[in-house]
């Protein structure tokens, strides 16, 4: 597959934000968007998925708990058992906890204020689908924005996570959320399913992002698609 | 004497079995001499006359609201009118070339080339967002972004400035957290970035805090709405969220009493004022607009803002065909009981009316299914000259709409210029005594920085997102908000916000052309060209001739000042009656101004240190002005003398430096010197560039004056090594006064002041950024 | 010492969008037959003796609610 022929779907939910700036993202680092509809059980043939950013539904009954029951999550849910490269950001992050997808819960920010800042963040894991293009141990500079970005699992989930390398960020140069060890990111077990709070399709251009370190994970998983 | 409020509740033939009685139009007529509370809905007895004069009869419960709401100041400009009219007469046919819709329409609409069109305006929720400060913002903020859906754009951006009493006082803990957090939880939810505004604080706006809300919207040129009834049989379309009990009677009393009922027999209790927002319905609403103006559905549309229904019907007809009908009864409501007055006086969020073609209902239907948004058919439009609404088979209200939305009282309020105006300006600032030593200077240099006006609003604007949408160039702490407008092409636009309302004080018609001016600067230093203006007008009371007097000052000297700056002013907002007891705020007209940028990769930002061996330049002329300065209030709590001199041709020409400076990448940092003069400017150039800078006065200058004076029109650039000698070219063929006063040092991680000393980046950091966590937590 | 339960609701007349969302998102997993939701919050205070109800309804009125927009209650239950 060229990198052009990679068919990269963002799905909008009502309340969705950041699909747009997915969407320029999976453009920017060559590959095709696809926008997914919440209502449409019907993934169109992508070859990978990306959970954006914003409030789906409003996030009134807890971050991501109404968006699980849609019906492309269902289809979501079960392309990433098949093996499919998914990527939540901010409450993207949270639906896919929210839906099984990733362990553990995003949850208010222990400082209770909504925090929008360039946020330094040290590469853990580089073998994930999403993270091939950086070095372990690189830092980079990415927007968050967000008031329910603490992550939290308990202590055996944290450690199994630690032990399995499904770390792939962690805050450093100040921890903005409260999250237990500094986590950003994590992945799953086959490394395919991604969930980060800090937002890569932010930081994609200098000219409207702090830097371009978040194309790296736009890439990472376009080498991924070109490869298979 | 009967007792007529006894009649209406025991004959009323439509008053079965004890229910409700129905104020019907043939009702009234029957009962000319029922007593109404005209006077609690905030009408005067002569404007209640006027109403029975036009109506040859009393007015019905319903109408009375809808009057008295139309009529009230907020809605009917009664009291500003007549001084606004100057606005249109001193803009000319060539200022007003550019301009696709402007005084009068729900926002002004700018075309800025290639087919895009700009629409942006101000205003204000204040003294809803003292009772209830999150929610007080926050609906703010979700009005004046159905202000500018309405015109038919796509919200793209938000600035809030804001106005609060003292840092350190125990109110303004309660409101200031509640406003920020309101702004920041409605806008981030819709998706919208926030560039810009302000955070300033006085005594004067301790118990009435401004909140100011500015969105920004764009469209192509040829997409633009408008808010008219036309077409007999076309539809009428109520969209969005529920009609509930919120903010009954809000508007007519500045949301500060509330229309109980009580005396019209509903016997409900006292309602809460306050309306409460839900911006995901509001995010759902802009996309399902934007789909029907997409598909080509809507004739005509109108937000539902203060006055509810009252205002969209009345001002859709009177703007249209002249009548309209109305079926009370299709309204969706999300309360029991709710009476037409109340129905049509509700101020429930997120709702907007649209006028449909019958062919194109069932696709409107459909659109608004797609997105889940109740829509409902409400009536239709006819040439009757009448808006009529039904009520339980009843015509509770019949009025010729023009009445109800135009042709409102007109006051001309006393105005007189207090005497207190001669002892303010005697009280001369430049006497004040001054820092003499070097120490002394470096004191005043970070006790300058560390002050709630001057110091970092990071604790504010770290909680407003202003990443979304991807288009966002330049924002907070910027001194214009830039973004992207078209990914191809790279054309942008700018906006700002300002107004310094201690100057207004010392003189309304300076301080109102120093708050357009700086506006009009703070674009420009962006790499922006300015090319329209809105405001937002904030005073006390209307019927203090003093208050008055300020009033007509601050306009004519922004109109005045467009003028001279060939911009033109395409809207405004008006917000008076701030004031607790005898005491105004300052008079606080707030001038919000909007440029366009060609290629927003020329943007000017404002930290110093991106380049290699820049050159620090100050253009413009430093005098000896002190009156009203930030040094004055903070070091000696004073507010006397005389404003900065204005020079209008002097602002013209430093903007158009700028923008041919940052075109031909001449400037690698540029910012505005306002409130703290350079002293400040120097600050937080290298505080937001992270690098240090080493200054050297000009030899004949007094550094208090130099570093401390707030003259108007000096702008401070870096200059990238090899364009110095290039832009100090151009700075003298134009005749613009440029001095060099100093150099970037990559190295130092200090601001290094001749004659003042050495002040390493980390003790002003801590000065200038540690004030309002400490505060505010 | 006695557990003191204060519920904070949204005012009946003001707009409950929390609980609007989650009414809303009911049918569509299939659940009939709730016609409306309204979301509030439950405080549990352990008090001493010596707290009168008086000082309950103060904490209550003045701090744990918004009396702007919401209603309180106050009950007394079983430690």
């Amino acid at each position: 597959m060229s990198a052009a022929g990679a068919r990269i779907g963002v799905i909008t939910f009502p309340g969705s934000l950041d699909d747009g700036d997915a969407r320029r993202a999976v453009r920017r680092a060559g590959a095709s968007d696809v926008g997914l509809w919440h209502g449409d059980a019907d993934l169109h043939g992508v070859d990978a998925v990306i959970v954006p950013g914003g409030f789906s539904y409003g996030d009134y009954l807890r971050c991501g708990a109404i968006a699980k029951f849609a019906p492309v999550m269902t289809e979501v849910v079960r392309a990433a058992g098949q093996g499919m490269p998914v990527l939540g950001v901010c409450n993207g992050f949270q639906v896919l906890c929210e839906a099984g997808l990733l362990p553990g819960v995003l949850t208010r920010n222990s400082g209770l204020h909504y925090v929008c800042r360039d946020q330094w963040l040290r590469v853990d894991n580089n073998t994930s689908t999403w993270t091939t293009r950086y070095e372990p141990g690189a830092e980079l500079l990415i927007p968050i924005k967000h008031g329910e970005g603490r992550y939290v699992a308990e202590d055996p989930v944290l450690d199994r996570l630690e032990g399995d390398g499904r770390v792939l960020f962690r805050y450093v140069d100040g921890n903005p959320n409260g999250s237990r060890r500094d986590i950003a990111g994590i992945t799953d077990e086959r490394g395919r399913v991604a969930g980060l709070m800090p937002h890569p399709e932010h930081a994609v251009d200098p000219l409207t992002g702090p830097t371009d370190d978040g194309l790296g994970m736009f890439l990472s998983a376009l080498d991924t698609l070109v490869a298979a | 004497m009967t007792d007529p409020t006894r009649e209406a509740a025991t004959q009323d033939p439509a008053t079965p079995n004890g229910a409700e009685p129905v104020d019907s139009v043939e009702h009234a007529a029957r009962t000319p001499e029922l007593d109404q509370p005209y006077r609690e809905l905030g009408l005067a007895d002569d404007e209640y006359e006027r109403i029975r004069e036009i109506l040859g009869r009393r007015p019905t419960e319903a109408e009375l609201a809808m009057y008295s709401v139309m009529w009230s100041e907020h809605c009917s400009y009664k009291s500003s009118k007549t001084h606004l009219k100057y606005f249109g007469e001193t803009t000319t046919d060539e200022m007003r070339a550019k301009m696709l819709a402007g005084i009068g329409e729900n926002a002004g609409v700018v075309d800025i080339g290639d087919g895009w069109a700009v629409t942006f305006k101000v205003e204000s929720h204040n003294h809803p967002s003292y009772v209830e400060p999150y929610q007080g913002a926050a609906t703010g903020v979700g009005g004046i972004v159905r202000d500018i859906m309405a015109m038919g754009a796509r919200p793209v951006a938000v600035a809030d400035p804001l106005r609060f009493g003292p840092a350190d006082a125990a109110d303004t803990r309660r409101v200031l957290p509640g406003v920020v957090e309101g702004v920041g939880g409605y806008g981030n939810c819709l998706g919208l970035p926030n560039i810009g505004g302000e955070v300033v604080f006085d005594e004067s706006y301790a118990r009435n805090p401004l909140v100011n809300a500015m969105c920004v919207g764009v469209l192509k040129s040829d997409e633009l709405q408008l808010a008219h009834a036309t077409g007999t049989g076309n539809k009428v379309i109520l969209f969005g969220a529920r009609t509930g009990l919120d903010g009954i009677g809000g508007v007519s009393v500045l949301a500060s009493e509330t229309f109980s009922g009580d005396e019209t027999g509903s016997g409900r209790k006292k309602l809460p004022s306050v309306q409460v927002g839900d911006p995901f319905t509001e995010k759902v609403l802009i996309e399902c607009c934007l789909e029907l103006y997409g598909s080509d559905l809507v004739v005509g549309v109108q937000d539902l803002g203060g006055a509810g229904l009252s205002c969209a019907t009345s001002e859709l007809a009177a703007a249209g065909d002249g009548g309209m009908r109305i079926d009370l009864d299709t309204v969706p409501l999300r309360a029991e009981g709710m009476n037409p007055a109340e129905i049509l006086s509700s101020e429930s969020q997120e709702r907007m009316c649209a006028i449909v073609r019958p062919e194109d209902v069932d696709s409107f239907m459909a659109v608004c299914r797609k997105w889940d948004v109740t829509a409902t058919v409400i009536g239709e439009v006819t040439d009757e000259e009448h808006l009529r609404i039904d009520w339980r088979g009843e015509c509770v209200v019949d009025v010729p709409p023009r009445t109800v939305a135009d042709e409102g009282p007109v006051y001309q309020r006393p105005v007189r210029r207090p005497a207190e105006q001669d002892l303010i300006a005697a009280d001369d600032a430049n006497t004040l005594s001054r820092p003499a030593t070097a120490a002394e200077l470096r004191e005043t240099v970070l006790r300058m920085a560390a002050s709630p006006n001057l110091c970092s609003r990071e604790w504010v604007t770290g909680q407003y997102d202003h990443y979304v949408r991807g288009n966002t160039v330049l924002a907070q702490p910027s001194d214009g908000g830039v973004l992207r407008v078209d990914e191809e092409t790279d054309r942008g636009i700018a906006v700002a916000t300002d107004c310094n309302a201690r100057y207004t004080r010392l003189d309304p018609y300076e301080g109102a052309r120093l708050a357009l001016a700086e506006a009009y600067r703070n674009v420009a230093v962006t790499g922006s060209k300015p090319v329209a203006v809105t405001n937002c007008l904030n005073f006390g009371s209307a019927e203090d001739p003093g208050v008055m007097w300020q009033f007509q000052q601050s306009v004519r000297g922004l109109a005045d000042a467009a003028a001279e700056l060939g911009i033109p002013v395409t809207g405004g907002n008006v917000s008076f009656y701030n004031q607790t007891g005898g005491d105004p705020i300052l008079p606080t007209p707030v001038a919000g101004v909007l440029g366009v940028i060609d290629d927003v990769t020329a943007r000017i930002p404002t930290g110093i240190g991106a380049a290699p061996g820049e050159s620090l330049l100050l253009l413009g002329d430093t005098r000896e002005e002190f009156g009203g300065s930030e040094w004055s209030r903070v070091v000696h709590g004073h507010l006397g003398g005389t404003p900065p001199r204005v020079d209008l041709a002097r602002e013209r020409l430093l903007a158009d430096v700028l923008g041919i400076g940052s075109r031909d990448g001449l400037i690698s940092a540029a910012h505005d010197l306002s409130e703290g003069g350079l002293a400040q400017a120097l600050v937080e150039m290298s505080l937001i560039g992270e690098t240090g800078a080493r200054i050297v006065l000009p030899e004949e200058a007094d550094p208090f004056v130099w570093l401390f004076a707030e003259s108007a029109g000096r702008v401070a650039v870096s200059v990238p090594r090899g364009a110095e000698l290039k832009f100090t070219e151009l700075c003298s063929a134009r005749g613009l006064p440029c001095s060099k006063i100093g150099v970037v040092d990559d190295e130092s991680r200090a601001l290094e002041i001749q004659g003042v000393g050495d002040i390493p980046l980390s003790e002003l950091r801590e000065a200038w950024e540690g004030t309002l966590p400490r505060l505010f937590g | 010492m006695a557990r003191v339960v204060v519920d904070v609701m949204p005012k009946q007349e003001i707009l409950d969008p929390q609980g609007q969302a989650v009414a809303n998102a009911l049918p569509r997993q299939g659940f009939e037959g709730i016609s409306e939701v309204r979301q509030g919050k439950r405080f549990e205070l352990e008090v001493d003796d010596g707290v009168d109800d008086d000082t309950l309804a103060r904490i209550a009125e003045n701090f744990l609610a918004n009396p702007v927009i919401e209603d309180w209650a106050v009950r007394r239950v079983e430690s």
